[in-house]
């Protein structure tokens, strides 16, 4: 099953989580035997979180289930990579196919499990992760909008306050969309939200170094408590 | 007889690709990139290309080196930003290339459904996002969806691993991406492999892509000198 919590917790004892900590948190919510697909960037280090003993077999969307850790030295092989283009090892059991069928895989409802980043993400689960809006900003999108409503279910993996303060969970996103509505869990540097999409609830499983009643004053959504 | 012809020199494999065509070009990133068939086309000279390929390009070689050249007026990609990707950068944004965003699965599907001919699709992907603007859509079982058609190349330049006298492929690893998807989707479809063997010696449950697909094979272990030492 998913890591849950009964009522929310608040980690005061303790400061916001650092990124490798923010990865282990990850990993912890997603259940053994799941199919899942790291996307790029930060959320590919939640694999050296993840339980090898929990059958998790990892998805890249170049074709391949089974995907192995980096490669590093004589394991480097041009012809295999992840999606970010970095070289990667496979596991036993892996396979590999074409892009139409490793989207249709993931279009089709077939991944238990995304774990993307994110510029924002709405109270009802609306991601923006692809384009800042600006001008001069060339737009690439690569397998986000894909994933974000191909997989059972979406995690987004980011820090809630931008650097200038303002928090990424908004009542309704600023920037382009990635999807609509796709965003099950949010897990961040101060607390793990579930999203509840179609009433557009926010809840709080854990806080980090915050109290949600503190939170609360940060953010500009309503947070619910379990 | 087989239709498939097998080439030692990369610009025989290349010839007659026409000023204007819709060229579509396998890889991601570098893994499955036909550099070989990339830089024959440089060498031949076509221009007013249109490319489809998931990305724009790495480093100053391949891809980036065509578009370098001046020959490419519309890219059609899901992910032309990257780290490397400086050559087609500076062109976007001096105005000199086009671009058209397609989310990576659409453009895999739309090259799918153009080998397979479908005239459109109903597609979950980009519902809601500026990539589905001014596209039709509907709400079918209670789920919208965007109307996505094909993508039709003139030409696609496949990177494989192996391939058989007829044509049959095998590909290697991740290097297989876009690769089967664009050799059923365009009317000339050309491959650079690693080695050719003889019909038979691929076993016929393993082919992934039938040779009913492949014009033209070019042989890299058996390149021509001439070829070689320009490449």
């Amino acid at each position: 099953m998913t890591h849950t919590v009964e009522s929310t917790v608040e980690h005061l004892d303790r400061g916001p989580l650092n990124r490798d900590e923010l990865a282990a948190i990850v990993a912890r919510g997603i259940p053994a035997g799941s199919y899942v697909n790291l996307g790029i960037g930060q959320p590919t280090t939640v694999a050296e979180h993840l339980d090898p003993a929990a059958g998790i077999v990892l998805h890249t969307e170049n074709g391949m289930l089974g995907m192995g850790g980096q490669a590093f030295g004589d394991e480097i092989d041009g012809d295999l990579t992840n999606a970010g283009k970095i070289p990667v090892t496979e596991t036993l059991g892996a396979s590999y196919f074409h892009h139409a069928d490793s989207f249709a895989m993931m279009r089709g409802g077939h991944l238990d499990v995304c774990v993307l980043g994110a510029f924002q993400v709405s109270r009802h689960g609306d991601l923006a992760n692809w384009h800042t809006g600006a001008p001069d900003a060339i737009p690439a999108v690569g397998g986000a909008m894909d994933l974000a409503i191909g997989a059972k279910r979406v995690y987004v993996m980011m820090n809630l306050f931008a650097k200038d303060g303002t928090a990424k969970l908004v009542p309704q996103c600023t920037y382009p969309l990635t999807g609509l509505r796709c965003v099950s869990r949010v897990y961040t540097e101060v607390a793990t939200f579930d999203i509840d999409s179609t009433a557009g609830e926010v809840v709080v499983l854990e806080t980090f170094g915050i109290a949600v009643s503190a939170l609360s004053e940060r953010v500009e959504i309503e947070l619910v408590t379990r | 007889m087989s239709r498939t012809t097998i080439h030692t020199d990369a610009a025989d494999a290349v010839a007659g690709i026409a000023d204007g065509s819709t060229v579509l070009v396998g890889g991601f990133g570098m893994a499955g990139m036909p550099t070989h068939l990339v830089d024959a086309l440089i060498e031949q000279g076509a221009t007013d290309l249109t490319i489809v390929s998931n990305n724009a390009g790495n480093g100053d070689t391949g891809l980036a080196a065509l578009l370098a050249a001046g020959r490419v007026a519309k890219v059609v990609c899901s992910f032309p930003r990257q780290s490397d990707s400086y050559v087609f950068d500076e062109l976007y944004r001096a105005g000199r290339v086009d671009l058209e965003v397609v989310p990576q699965g659409n453009l895999a599907e739309r090259l799918r459904a153009a080998g397979a001919g479908i005239g459109a699709f109903f597609c979950p992907t980009a519902v809601g996002t500026p990539l589905a603007d001014g596209k039709e859509t509907r709400t079918i079982d209670g789920r919208d969806y965007v109307l996505e058609y094909p993508i039709r190349g003139d030409v696609a330049l496949v990177g494989a691993w192996k391939a058989d006298t007829v044509g049959n492929l095998l590909y290697r690893k991740t290097a297989r991406n876009f690769g089967p998807v664009m050799a059923t989707a365009a009317k000339l479809v050309i491959v650079e492999v690693a080695s050719v063997v003889d019909a038979g010696q691929i076993d016929p449950e393993s082919v992934v892509t039938p040779g009913i697909y492949v014009d033209r094979v070019l042989n890299l272990s058996a390149l021509s000198d001439a070829t070689e030492a320009a490449s």
